[in-house]
């Protein structure tokens, strides 16, 4: 068919390079996602003298095509002939940098600083430094954007003149009038910080520092503490307390509650940034402020930080400050106004006991636990109840199952479904702390009770939590206390409560085994292939191919066939349908 | 009435050779057609001029939004400043219906904001009673050329003929400009947005509507923060809606809403996140000797506008402009009656609804002089520093273009001087409540029904 001078495998890359200009936005996707197999086609010549110009005309697309391109580009080098043509991608890339689009920008950054390892020292000055100085003086910010990000990589490879036109540059983009611009080189400044030189950090990089982190704008302040932290980490320790506490410190007390909700999240890597000595002397106090900060959301994270702080607390002073410094705020917050703060605190307050030791918990910590499983809140209770494990190691879980009980079973008949769910999947878990004698005299009754529930979501739930259980406590124990019971509902009036009898058989037959799953189970689904529901009587067909893999193969064929063939003539579609998959599925796989 | 009145200015704006009745002002341009039978969704909403002023975008009640574009170099006129045209058009807002409440969600555009620039694309942001969309508004020059397996006008090629692969090329085309919605920030008010207004950190704003303030990131569409909730747990409690609000033009944290009884709050971001606590209510006591029935509707802030320094701060209420200082809350440091005449006839302007009308207001560049809009398409402006003041008119049936408008005067009485109109001949229906100034020249535009009058200070 082909003409004899055509060839036939360039139709695919035709198809593809005409469907880069594809109005279907997926068909054009799709082409720039394969955009190194028309690169090879077209030979490392071609790719650089025509398709490179053409994807650098190419931004007026829809950014998941850029940033599918931005993406491409960054691994292109092979594709232009190796690293001494690696500059022919940057003019592309440029432009995408210049796109108003975060995440585009973003991505052409990251590839820009891939092939910036592949220029060779001298490209690097003669191609990429003076498109970096492009980006860093052009007229729109989002150029200047981009150009922060690309300082650290180039830095460390120029001469040593280009060096001090780079800080240049970026001392220029620190002050810059708009905000985007700060913010960008804000959020670099650490960076950067850590490619320059140590003279340069204390000369350039402080002072630059400090302006950001007393910006008028607040997002500006915020994402200098970050950079704060990452100075602190390059610094020796003698020069800390001049040169960055000051800063770190009037940030921790910031008009802002956002720059202060920053320190707090950041307050576990600013402790090992700067030391045992400063964190003595300088965070505690500040972490107790942000722990007693006015505004919940600086409080939460902080809570949030507790055990973390604690933990990383020099050993010799660490449990003097928690129980003289942090402790007493800890209790403040379990009484906190916002259920968030006590959220967060319930989740890492546990953590506290390891730390303490077991006669400090017992005495200190314990009725904070208490207190919170009895908080308003049902988060809080379930932090508490998620995290048992830490206690359990420290003090037996025992002190805690007096109140512990009232909470759970509290939780497990709250009206919110999801509260009820949480519980639910913290069952497994309880059960192995609690052991099997207090689960079947507390719990086992709850945990039957779910099946019933009204939402569907809870009797699934239960079904699988009945199957972690007997995964835990073994056959044995399932065959006595649980295996009548959903056996039971089989006869239940209600068709929602025998299907459920069907869903557990499905959970638990292949943990129960062959045994008790062919005595006990068996013999109530074939009963209920009876039913007068039909949704009752296809999950029986359901059942059977479920459960077939368990029982031994004259089982099936005496008494699972006859009753599957059975239902393949019901007169529901449905059943009929099932029945009939049940049937190919089993008989096909076993069988043959 | 109406036409008696109407005859009557045009036999007035015969005479000729009035000095004092001139103003500085001119009418440059009028946009809209100009027979009286008006469409609904013709009528204008929203007026925004952008940062530089080179763009000026009017929204009206059918979702549209227009673009008007200040031509580069004006050849004809050169004591003028140069012409808009139009730059783009492009439908903002459908008509819609939420079917979990059965609403119908009116597509008309309360607020039109422009972004500050960060490409060498537009971008603005517009608002219905729910949803906001940032627009992109970008300028394509080129185009690709040439296909492998087609030609250019669409005709296959056989594939057999296929020798040689081909790469699309960039030609110069037409310039073509596109509107393309960049995000649509949806589901987050219950009640009807009244203003958004972008902080000067260039990545946030805000959305008001009646009840709650919300707080967005540009970059994030599925959540935003809700910064102020007025609304009691039951709402029979209710007495004071938010009318307005905006951000503060050089500290981010720093935003002010009006309300429905006059006062205005200003809220501090850094405090706390949830901005239920004002830092500073600016409120003028009630004078007992004047209050009525309609006191607290004539006080309802309809406007509220800080000044380019960001010293000042303007609000709009039913018949006056005020200027507080934001440094004194208990009382303007100016007050301008916009149209003081009206007070004797607010019951019938209850009875028609027109008390209820949200006039806006707005700031000259460089905060010297304060523009709002009244009836019979009337339009005043105050000179702060002269303390002038001026009632000018926008209409284009008495003065070609470039020719000084003249100055009006509202008389109570009988008697009626050259200039001068009578209150009961005021039409009503013919307001202006929609203006912007341009930020740096003497530009101004404001929207009468369905036109768009740009007027501009005469250059010497």
């Amino acid at each position: 068919m082909a003409g004899a001078d055509s060839d036939d495998s360039l139709y695919p890359i035709a198809v593809l390079i005409d469907e880069l200009r594809n109005e279907d936005v997926q068909l054009r996707l799709n082409s720039i996602k394969k955009l190194s197999t028309i690169a090879l086609a077209l030979g490392v010549e071609r790719t650089r003298t025509e398709l490179l110009p053409f994807l650098t005309d190419t931004i007026y697309d829809e950014d998941e095509v850029l940033l599918a391109l931005a993406e491409q580009l960054g691994n292109f080098t092979m594709l232009v002939g190796g690293p001494e043509y690696v500059h022919c991608l940057l003019p592309p890339l440029e432009s995408l940098a210049t796109v108003e689009e975060t995440v585009v920008r973003d991505k052409a950054v990251e590839s820009l600083r891939k092939i910036s390892h592949e220029h060779s020292p001298v490209d690097l000055e003669v191609h990429f430094e003076p498109l970096v100085k492009r980006l860093a003086s052009g007229d729109w910010f989002t150029s200047r954007t981009s150009a922060c990000g690309l300082f650290s990589v180039c830095y460390p490879r120029v001469s040593s003149t280009v060096k001090a036109e780079i800080r240049q540059h970026f001392r220029t983009l620190c002050s810059d009038d708009t905000p985007m611009v700060r913010r960008a080189a804000a959020s670099k400044l650490g960076e950067f910080a850590k490619v320059l030189e140590l003279e340069y950090v204390k000369s350039d990089i402080i002072s630059l520092f400090t302006a950001l982190a007393s910006d008028e704008q607040d997002s500006v302040r915020l994402l200098a503490v970050e950079a704060g932290v990452s100075i602190a980490t390059l610094l020796p320790q003698e020069d800390l307390e001049a040169l960055v506490m000051p800063t770190l410190r009037q940030a921790a007390e910031d008009k802002s509650w956002r720059v202060r909700y920053m320190v707090a999240d950041k307050f576990s890597d600013l402790q090992k940034a700067v030391g045992p000595e400063i964190t003595k002397n300088d965070l505690v106090p500040a972490f107790q402020n942000l722990l007693k900060d006015c505004e919940a959301e600086v409080r939460a994270a902080a809570a949030n930080k507790v055990k973390e702080f604690c933990e990383n607390l020099p050993e010799d002073s660490r449990e003097t400050i928690i129980m003289t410094h942090i402790l007493p705020c800890v209790k403040e917050l379990v009484s906190d106004t916002n259920q968030h703060v006590k959220s967060a605190l319930a989740s890492v307050i546990m953590g506290l006991s390891t730390i303490l030791g077991k006669d400090n918990t017992i005495e200190h910590l314990l009725p904070l636990f208490l207190a919170q499983l009895k908080d308003e809140c049902p988060e809080v209770r379930l932090n508490i109840i998620s995290n048992l494990d830490c206690v359990n190691e420290v003090i037996g879980i025992r002190q805690l199952s007096q109140s512990l009980l009232p909470a759970i079973v509290e939780l497990a008949e709250d009206a919110k479904w999801r509260v009820r769910l949480a519980i639910i999947e913290y069952m497994p878990l309880l059960a192995g702390q609690l052991g099997v004698e207090f689960f079947d005299e507390k719990l086992n009754s709850l945990c039957m009770a779910w099946l019933v529930d009204h939402v569907y979501a809870i009797r699934e739930a239960a079904t699988c939590n009945l199957m972690k259980l007997v995964e835990k406590f073994g056959a044995e124990w399932a065959q006595n206390t649980i295996v009548p019971k959903v056996l039971g509902m089989a006869n239940d009036p209600n068709y929602l409560h025998r299907m459920t009898t069907l869903f557990c058989i499905n959970a638990l037959s292949e943990v129960c085994g062959q045994e008790i799953t062919t005595k006990h189970m068996l013999p109530v689904v074939l009963k209920m292939s009876n039913d007068q529901v039909a949704n009752v009587r296809f999950n029986v067909a359901k059942s059977l191919q479920k459960i077939g893999p368990v029982l031994d193969s004259s089982c099936l064929q005496t008494e699972v066939k006859p009753v599957l063939e059975k239902l393949a003539s019901d007169q529901d579609m449905d059943v009929k349908y099932f029945a009939q998959e049940a049937i190919s599925g089993e008989f096909c796989n076993c069988c043959s | 009435m109406w036409s008696s009145c109407w005859t009557y200015s045009l036999n007035l704006s015969s005479v000729p050779g009035d000095g004092d009745s001139q103003s500085r002002w001119c009418l440059s341009q009028v946009k809209g057609a100009v027979d009286d039978d008006v469409a609904e969704a013709d009528i204008i909403s929203a007026v925004e001029f952008n940062h530089s002023g080179e763009l000026l975008a009017t929204g009206d009640r059918g979702g549209r939004i227009v673009i008007f574009q200040q031509e580069q170099e004006s050849k004809n006129l050169p004591q003028c400043h140069a012409e808009y045209n139009v730059y783009s058009t492009f439908q903002s807002h459908e008509p819609e219906f939420d079917y979990l409440k059965s609403l119908e969600i009116e597509e008309k555009i309360n607020k039109i904001r422009w972004l500050p620039q960060k490409n060498a694309a537009h971008f603005l942001l517009s608002t219905n009673d729910k949803t906001i969309k940032l627009w992109k508004i970008s300028e394509r020059d080129k185009r690709p050329e040439g296909y492998n397996l087609k030609e250019e006008d669409g005709r296959y090629r056989h594939p057999s003929s296929l020798t040689t692969l081909r790469v699309p090329v960039f030609q110069p085309m037409d310039l073509m400009v596109e509107a393309s919605p960049r995000r649509v920030y949806a589901n987050a008010h219950t009640y009807h947005i009244n203003s958004i207004s972008v902080n000067s950190d260039n990545e946030t704003y805000l959305s008001a509507d009646d009840l709650r303030i919300n707080l967005w990131h540009l970059d994030f569409t599925d959540r935003s923060f809700n910064i102020v909730d007025i609304k009691p747990a039951n709402m029979e409690e209710l007495t004071e809606v938010i009318t307005a609000s905006e951000f503060h033009p050089l500290q981010c944290n720093t935003f002010v809403y009006g309300s429905s009884k006059g006062s205005v709050r200003l809220c501090d971001m850094r405090a706390s996140a949830l901005c239920d606590q004002h830092s500073k209510l600016f409120e003028e006591p009630e004078d007992p000797s004047t209050r009525s029935f309609f006191s607290e509707i004539i006080s309802s802030i309809s406007d509220v506008k800080f000044s380019h320094s960001g010293r000042y701060m303007m609000t709009r209420d039913y018949l006056t402009l005020k200027i507080w200082d934001l440094h004194m809350e208990s009382r303007p440091v100016e007050i301008y009656q916009v149209h003081g005449y009206l007070r004797s006839k607010l019951c019938s302007l209850y009875e028609n609804d027109c008390i209820f009308d949200k006039f806006e207001c707005c700031w000259r560049g460089d905060d010297s002089e304060v523009m709002t809009g009244s009836y019979n398409n009337f339009f005043r402006m105050f000179d702060r520093d002269a303390q002038r003041d001026a009632t000018l008119e926008a209409t284009w049936e008495n003065g070609s273009p470039g020719c000084p408008l003249k100055t009006w005067r509202v008389s109570a009485g009988s008697r009626r001087k050259r200039n001068e109109i009578g209150v009961d001949c005021l039409d009503f229906s013919r307001k202006i409540l929609y203006t912007s100034w341009h930020p740096q020249d003497n530009i101004v535009a404001l929207a009468t029904v369905n036109n768009l009058y740009i007027f501009q200070e005469k250059l010497n």
